[in-house]
């Protein structure tokens, strides 16, 4: 027993060097000179962790006499590489899916070992009751985020609808099965000899998470991945109390509390709650109100005329929203960008948290296309701006720009924090057409005196004006 | 069992302070990568499954710790490699200091 102390020692010492290079890792990704440190520091934290656990399985098979299956590691490990790499080069467009998708991963990887374990420990010499609700937390939060996420990714990738799907007493149905799903989990501690309950816990979490993710809009993806992404970490977390594993413990913190700081920022970034976004169901309730108002007289303007604008300004503000990304305007605007600045005309692009479907979205998309991250510009950062701003140039984004959300009580956003483009001297807004946006709430920045509207996609929009601006120029 | 809880929580309640701190301070612009990698951070949960599948206690248990090693594995080479290409395209308009 003092030598298999011994390789405990050992391997206690290699996941605390890991936990150091795992918070060393997130520590560097505060600013992107040093992120990439980052990563590596992460990458050797892992293979130290991995070599560790499977040499500390050599020294135990050895003490204690079994045979250790090497092969169906190192199968299992080839094959989770072999899927890992496609999924690690999806087109950046791709990002918010690949992201909901890995959630669901992690989290599948979990529940499975949350179940193993309890079956190992039923069938043998039981589980002691506070590891059976450490474990129930595992594979209910682990369940909910597995299907949670499968949801989520399949709305990204729009295989499945991406209005927001609700019915009445929708909120009640979904509370009711998490709670009779922690009321088996209650039973099952006080009443270890119940196995067959199992199975119907972990099926009902595995329903909540469908439920929970069905009345979200594609508008409300970034809160909700943010939330998922927290309920992965802390399922890893309570893996950790499971196994008595501090290295799981401390990364399941860093990731729940990584997700949760995210969510509290993307739902402030919408001036909403967790609850109203979990149990909101925003979208549909606003698009009850039609457009059947008048159409009011909106001004529009030709690429032409548009490159003009642009070449007479001095400072002109970009504000890309998810409708860019769907386009794939992205390198299109860069083009923009380079022959303004070029022009000698100061370019910035102004990033709102919730624009697109995920957190950060935008700066990957525009980091993608080349585009320096210096101009990139949070919300804070550039509002006061506006008024010295001579045109601000808004591509595919519309809620965040409303400035309903200041001024209109009755507006479903009102107190949403948005850019003040209305305070430019013009702003452009390239628009496929007057419908609304996806959450279907009219914008009366479009009628305003400033605007002029650019009707068209916005990658051939933005193409032509560049065209225009080339021609020009020479 | 009962320390063990004690030191759990301990770590727990640390590493949620450590996480918080540090993540705040994290540039917007790098909240798509911090995902992505805290994603790959987060399948150290690996670890648990590869026990699973050395000691192959029992059938079940192995079958279900093959199936966690892939998802698992998956996830850190796939998370690693995407927040390597995110966060090489971050570039300045200034010239690199060097």
């Amino acid at each position: 027993m003092i030598t298999i102390s011994g390789s405990q020692v050992f391997i206690g010492f290699i996941y605390l060097v890991a936990s150091g290079l795992f918070i060393l890792a997130l520590r560097w990704m505060n600013a992107p000179p040093t992120a990439r440190r980052g990563i590596l520091s992460g990458e050797i934290g892992m293979v130290l962790a991995i070599g560790g656990t499977i040499l500390q399985l050599a020294i135990e098979g050895k003490l204690e006499n079994i045979a250790i299956d090497y092969v169906w590691i190192l199968v299992a490990l080839g094959i989770g590489t072999a899927i890992g790499i496609p999924l690690g080069l999806v087109q950046m467009t791709a990002v918010p899916q690949r992201t909901a998708l890995s959630h669901a991963f992690g989290a599948f990887c979990v529940t499975l070992v949350g179940t193993a374990e309890y079956y190992l420990g039923v069938n043998g010499s039981g589980i002691p009751p506070f590891k059976m609700s450490v474990l129930c937390c595992e594979v209910i939060l682990g369940g909910l985020t597995v299907t949670g996420s499968l949801m989520a990714a399949g709305k990204l990738q729009e295989v499945l609808p991406q209005r927001p799907i609700t019915y009445k007493g929708q909120n009640f149905v979904n509370l009711a099965l998490l709670a009779i799903a922690i009321i088996i989990a209650v039973y099952l501690v006080l009443r270890p000899g119940t196995p067959h309950l199992y199975p119907i816990m972990v099926g009902i979490a595995l329903v909540f998470g469908v439920m929970l993710v069905i009345p979200i809009g594609g508008a409300d993806m970034p809160t909700v991945i943010s939330l998922l992404n927290s309920y992965a970490g802390l399922s890893a977390a309570a893996m950790g109390f499971v196994l008595n594993n501090k290295l799981l413990i401390i990364a399941g913190a860093l990731d729940g509390s990584s997700g949760f700081i995210l969510s509290v920022i993307m739902s402030k970034a919408m001036n909403r709650s967790f609850t109203n976004v979990l149990f909101g169901a925003f979208g549909q309730v606003a698009a009850s109100a039609p457009g059947a108002q008048e159409a009011r007289p909106v001004k529009s303007a030709s690429p032409e005329e548009a490159a003009g604008i642009l070449a007479a300004a001095s400072k002109v503000v970009v504000v890309p929203g998810y409708g860019m990304a769907v386009a794939q305007a992205q390198h299109k605007v860069r083009e923009l960008y380079d022959s303004l600045t070029k022009r000698g005309i100061d370019v910035r692009f102004a990033i709102h948290p919730v624009a697109g479907r995920m957190p950060g979205h935008m700066n990957v998309l525009l980091a993608e296309a080349d585009v320096p991250y210096d101009r990139l510009m949070e919300m804070d950062e550039i509002n006061g701006d506006f008024p010295q701003t001579d045109v601000s140039l808004i591509i595919g984004a519309n809620d965040v720009t409303n400035p309903a959300a200041k001024t209109d009580k009755s507006s479903p956003i009102y107190g949403m924090p948005v850019l003040d483009v209305e305070k430019s001297h013009t702003v452009m807004v390239i628009k496929r057409s007057m419908n609304p946006g996806f959450a279907g709430i009219d914008n009366p920045l479009y009628y305003m005196d400033q605007t002029l509207m650019l009707f068209g996609d916005a990658k051939a929009f933005v193409s032509n004006i560049v065209k225009e601006l080339a021609g020009s120029h020479s | 069992m009962g320390t063990a809880l004690i030191d759990g929580l301990f770590v727990f309640m640390l590493a949620g302070f450590i996480g918080f701190e540090v993540i705040k301070r994290i540039s917007p612009l790098l909240h798509t990568p911090l995902m992505s990698i805290t994603n790959a951070l987060d399948a150290i949960a690996v670890v648990g499954a590869i026990v699973l599948v050395g000691r192959h206690e029992s059938p079940l248990a192995h079958v279900l710790g093959i199936l966690a090693v892939i998802a698992a594995t998956s996830n850190i080479v796939g998370g690693f490699i995407i927040t390597d290409r995110m966060l090489k395209m971050f570039k300045s308009s200034r010239p690199a200091k060097s």
